[in-house]
């Protein structure tokens, strides 16, 4: 009996649930948990309902890496109002399939065509925009003074050659000339990403990633040839730690160079570095005289094709890209505001980040946002092989070209 | 269901229908869950879906691009590395369990202790295990720099990656086994014991000849819980490797999940195509026990 009562109490308070998310709120479902996304969330939220007290916000926050396949299964059952995701290849699944809703009467009312055109090719498909884009940041060197100091360099390296020379005196000093940890793939994905760039180009990058130009191109083997010069001097051992095991590795000194997104710049103060230790440079140059293209994965909201809101999303849309918004939410996220209007932060990092891309020839959203999911993952577990072992580069050309074939038909 | 026009059906048939009707909640469950999936499995595995959008007809082509996957053959190597050293714990179990088989003081604190690996979550052995390897602080990589000189690695190299977890699954699965022995231990006919003692068999005879024969059922049960362990070992590798480096990790439940449902993978029907091969090979062991149990219970 006891049980029948806790069953009927708990469907009658499901059922309460369910009617209260009925009741005109707009549901964001996104994947904003660690701390300081999570408060700009909040942030953004708060300010929202004050511009429309008429609006109520019911957010789900999921867990960053949960998200990812958790999306599949909301979009498909029960989907949210609005979904946060992100820029470029990455959204085309849920564009194909008729999940994202199109919303380029948001961007022409807002003129946003005008105001987020950093981002608008990476929102568009088929001619229309599906979603908007709120924050970017960049990639780079970060590198640590101190060991710089220490191997006696004074001056950052221009070109690769003057890094390779570099890694010699690093490794003389006692520290891994260049670190990174890739036991959740991606970040071996940022190296081969700027060699490719700066060796072929930002054109040839896109290609490769669209699938228009076989692994087994000589133009791509040249990549692995500049990466080959890199890899005794980088970390051993790199597939069985993570990326922040490796940022530790940095801040410890043990390390000298790390290729990153921005947002591992708290990991590293948090591992003892400052503004005065911490330094930040582009990514040297390979192929002399090629225009310079950046990494600066985009972060996004998209309304759903099912939302049951959806006056109140577009409201949302038209807000998450105003200049307003996205100074606020920026400056708590330690990231770059896509809307050109909106104040950029005063940390160094991001200031540093702000003259990069902005003074870019093109920017690129990062290895597993260009390129289809299957392919970026075989990619990246390629790139971890490779770096383990640069003898087998032959083989691991050939398997990508293999699922090449097989991704893209 | 009582209400039948005929009162007279139901009063006829009680009794054939009563074990029916109790197992009818079960089978209608069982059915669900577990039937209707493995031919709705077989089913997707015919097609080229992405999850989302619709479904084409591939007839066997996710048969026969899995035949020429490497990482297909990598995975179902690994499951046999798996199968036969992850039988290791049977044994194992075997000798701890005869070893605390003895009454000496706080031999039940032993015993818990012993048991205590099986107690804790796979996801904290993995835990455990992947700092105990983990280069740079790892107790492991410290004893091998003193005594070669030099680090290793072990989830980092392709070559020994997947032994490291299987030593980290042995750990709970030997005490597993040692539970099933030391019940086993405790129904042995003491008369028997008795009896080979006066014929002077002793050590590994009596061992041998007098109580493995009367473990045969405990055998039975570890070996099938073991060889189930082995095929559906997913969370360690999960949380130690993420089935690198590289993909040498990977057991074909591992990559199943990989292609269908992971991050990076949408392929419906070529993981529904890697989950009825596993299937497959699940249903050659089930077949096995089943009929090993049914004449068992038949001469019984």
């Amino acid at each position: 009996m006891r049980l029948l009562k806790a069953l009927t109490g708990f469907t009658l308070g499901f059922g309460l649930l369910a009617s209260t998310a009925l009741a005109g709120d707009l549901v964001i479902n996104s994947d904003q948990s660690d701390p300081a996304p999570k408060k700009a969330m909040e942030e953004l939220i708060a300010g929202f309902e004050k511009a429309n007290p008429d609006i109520k916000v019911k957010w789900n926050n999921f867990d960053h890496e949960g998200y990812k396949a958790a999306i599949r299964n909301f979009l498909t059952a029960d989907p949210p109002d609005v979904a946060a995701w992100y820029a470029g290849n990455r959204m085309a699944p849920y564009v194909k399939a008729g999940l994202f809703a199109d919303v380029t009467d948001v961007w022409k009312a807002n003129g946003l065509d005008d105001s987020l055109k950093s981002a608008a090719a990476s929102m568009t498909m088929d001619g229309k925009k599906w979603g908007v884009p709120y924050t970017y940041y960049q990639w780079g060197v970060y590198y640590n003074k101190d060991v710089y100091k220490k191997a006696g360099i004074t001056a950052e390296p221009k070109t690769w050659d003057e890094f390779i020379a570099n890694c010699e005196k690093i490794k003389a000093a006692g520290a891994d000339c260049l670190t990174t940890g890739t036991k959740a793939l991606w970040p071996g994905a940022g190296i081969f990403d700027y060699l490719d760039m700066r060796t072929n180009g930002y054109e040839f990058h896109m290609d490769l990633t669209a699938g228009k130009v076989p692994w087994t191109d000589p133009k791509v083997k040249a990549v692995f040839d500049q990466w080959a010069k890199v890899v005794p001097y980088m970390t051993a051992n790199a597939a069985a730690i993570d990326w922040q095991d490796a940022a530790a590795l940095l801040s410890q000194g043990k390390a000298a160079n790390y290729v990153m997104g921005n947002f591992a710049v708290d990991t590293f103060k948090k591992g003892g570095l400052t503004n005065d230790t911490l330094g930040f440079m582009l990514f040297p140059e390979i192929t002399k005289g090629l225009p310079r293209a950046e990494e600066a994965p985009t972060d996004t909201f998209h309304m759903t094709a099912g939302a049951k809101h959806k006056d109140e999303a577009k409201k949302f849309l038209a807000y998450v890209a105003s200049a307003d918004a996205q100074t606020a939410m920026n400056k708590t996220l330690g990231q770059l505001p896509v809307n050109n209007k909106a104040q950029v932060g005063d940390d160094p990092f991001i200031q540093a980040g702000f003259k990069e891309l902005s003074s870019a020839y093109a920017l690129a959203q990062f290895f597993d946002r260009d390129a289809p999911a299957d392919m970026a993952k075989a990619g990246m577990e390629g790139f971890q092989h490779f770096m383990s072992n640069p003898a087998d580069l032959p083989a691991i050309l050939d398997s990508l070209e293999k699922t090449r074939q097989k991704v893209y038909k | 269901m009582a209400a039948t026009p005929q009162a007279g059906f139901w009063k006829r048939n009680q009794r054939s229908l009563a074990p029916w009707l109790f197992l009818a909640p079960g089978l209608l469950v069982f059915m669900i869950y577990v039937i209707i999936p493995i031919f709705q499995s077989i089913w997707i595995s015919f097609y080229d879906w992405d999850g989302l959008g619709p479904k084409t007809w591939a007839g066997l082509d996710n048969y026969r691009n899995l035949l020429d996957d490497d990482s297909f053959y990598m995975s179902l190597k690994n499951n046999l590395i798996w199968l036969v050293l992850y039988m290791l714990a049977v044994p194992a179990g075997l000798g701890v369990a005869l070893f605390l088989n003895q009454t000496v003081a706080g031999i039940r604190l032993y015993k818990s202790l012993f048991f205590f690996p099986f107690v804790i979550s796979q996801v904290v052995v993995g835990l455990i295990f992947s700092w105990f390897y983990a280069p740079g602080f790892g107790l492991l990589p410290h004893i091998f720099k003193i005594l070669t000189g030099h680090e290793i690695a072990v989830l980092a190299e392709a070559k020994y990656a997947t032994y490291g977890i299987i030593a980290a699954g042995l750990w709970p699965q030997i005490a597993y086994c040692m539970i099933l022995y030391l019940t086993g231990l405790n129904n042995i006919n003491p008369e028997q014991v008795e009896a080979a003692r006066m014929d002077n068999a002793k050590g590994i005879y009596m061992l041998w000849h007098i109580i493995i024969p009367q473990l045969r059922p405990a055998t039975f049960i570890a070996v099938v819980v073991t060889v189930i362990g082995a095929l559906r070992s997913f969370d360690l590798i999960s949380i130690m490797t993420v089935g690198g480096p590289f993909g040498s990790s990977r057991v074909l439940s591992y990559f199943m999940y990989e292609q269908a449902l992971s991050e990076y993978g949408t392929a419906m029907g070529y993981g529904a195509a890697i989950a009825v091969v596993l299937f497959a090979i699940m249903l050659v062991f089930i077949t096995l026990f089943i009929v090993r149990m049914l004449s068992q219970e038949r001469t019984a």
